[in-house]
């Protein structure tokens, strides 16, 4: 039997959750993208989830769309967290203070 | 079978979430996450996507993972230190901010849902790459652009100014 999309979407809203708490608690840089690539998941699995349930499969194209943009947001944030770490030596974000050197 | 497998992946891909951003070590948040994505590829295989869950374990697992677990390495371990100033409240209402995310999202999907049609056929590979050739040719030649300017971002913000 299939799984109603009702669980699928429930499971993406507590996955949002959890990367949305990582985002808002913890402060070290790494985390914080990790909590964005789990937000982004849980956005996907529900597009995928409703792609199904409408019978169409622009929600599995738009899935795919979101995974090149997740890679090339990652791509720049851990350049940036490099960057950073060389910079002040640290990638906890309350020593991000100043605007410009 | 397959319900038994849903809760399983789900049950599985929570923790391992919530692992990853918990956990003080970077290696094992960035390695929970790891078991996170592949029980999405899981669920996205149940869902019908096969295509889907072959890119979520080639390019999550397989490529963003990767680069995450580089930096981690490169950076040597970095371990943020407990926070210097007392941010009594920060904590909880981050916690409460998230919780009401989670919650309000599904309340509003279960009390505003219509009467959902049947589910329909997932779909395959072929009609996805007829699709992504056709109607959506132009994002998917954007998504080229963008990867593009995004390697060449990476390059400039790490490379070492001599």
């Amino acid at each position: 039997m299939a799984i109603p999309t009702t669980h699928f979407v429930i499971l993406a809203a507590l996955l949002f959750a959890v990367g949305a708490a990582g985002v808002l608690l913890r402060r070290s840089g790494i985390s914080i993208l990790l909590g964005i690539e789990i937000m982004l998941n849980a956005a996907n699995l529900s597009l995928a989830a409703f792609a199904r349930q409408h019978g169409q499969l622009d929600g599995q194209v738009f899935v795919f769309f979101v995974m090149a943009v997740a890679a090339a947001e990652v791509v720049v944030g851990l350049a940036l967290l490099v960057a950073i770490f060389r910079r002040i030596g640290s990638i906890d974000v309350d020593r991000l203070n100043a605007l410009r050197w | 079978m397959v319900t038994l497998v849903f809760y399983l992946t789900a049950a599985v891909a929570f923790v391992s979430a919530v692992v990853a951003i918990s956990h003080r070590s970077p290696v094992v948040n960035v390695l929970s996450l790891v078991v996170t994505f592949f029980c999405v590829a899981v669920n996205y295989a149940l869902l019908g996507a096969s295509f889907l869950a072959a890119a979520q374990i080639l390019v999550y697992a397989g490529a963003i993972l990767v680069l995450f677990l580089f930096v981690v390495m490169l950076l040597n371990a970095p371990e943020v230190p407990p926070a210097t100033e007392p941010r009594p409240f920060q904590r909880w209402l981050g916690t409460a901010a998230a919780i009401a995310t989670a919650l309000g999202g599904t309340l509003l999907f279960l009390t505003w849902r219509t009467a959902l049609p049947s589910a329909g056929p997932g779909g395959d590979a072929v009609a996805l790459g007829r699709l992504l050739v056709g109607p959506y040719l132009f994002a998917f030649e954007l998504i080229a652009v963008l990867l593009l300017a995004a390697l060449v971002g990476a390059y400039v913000l790490v490379k070492r100014k001599h």
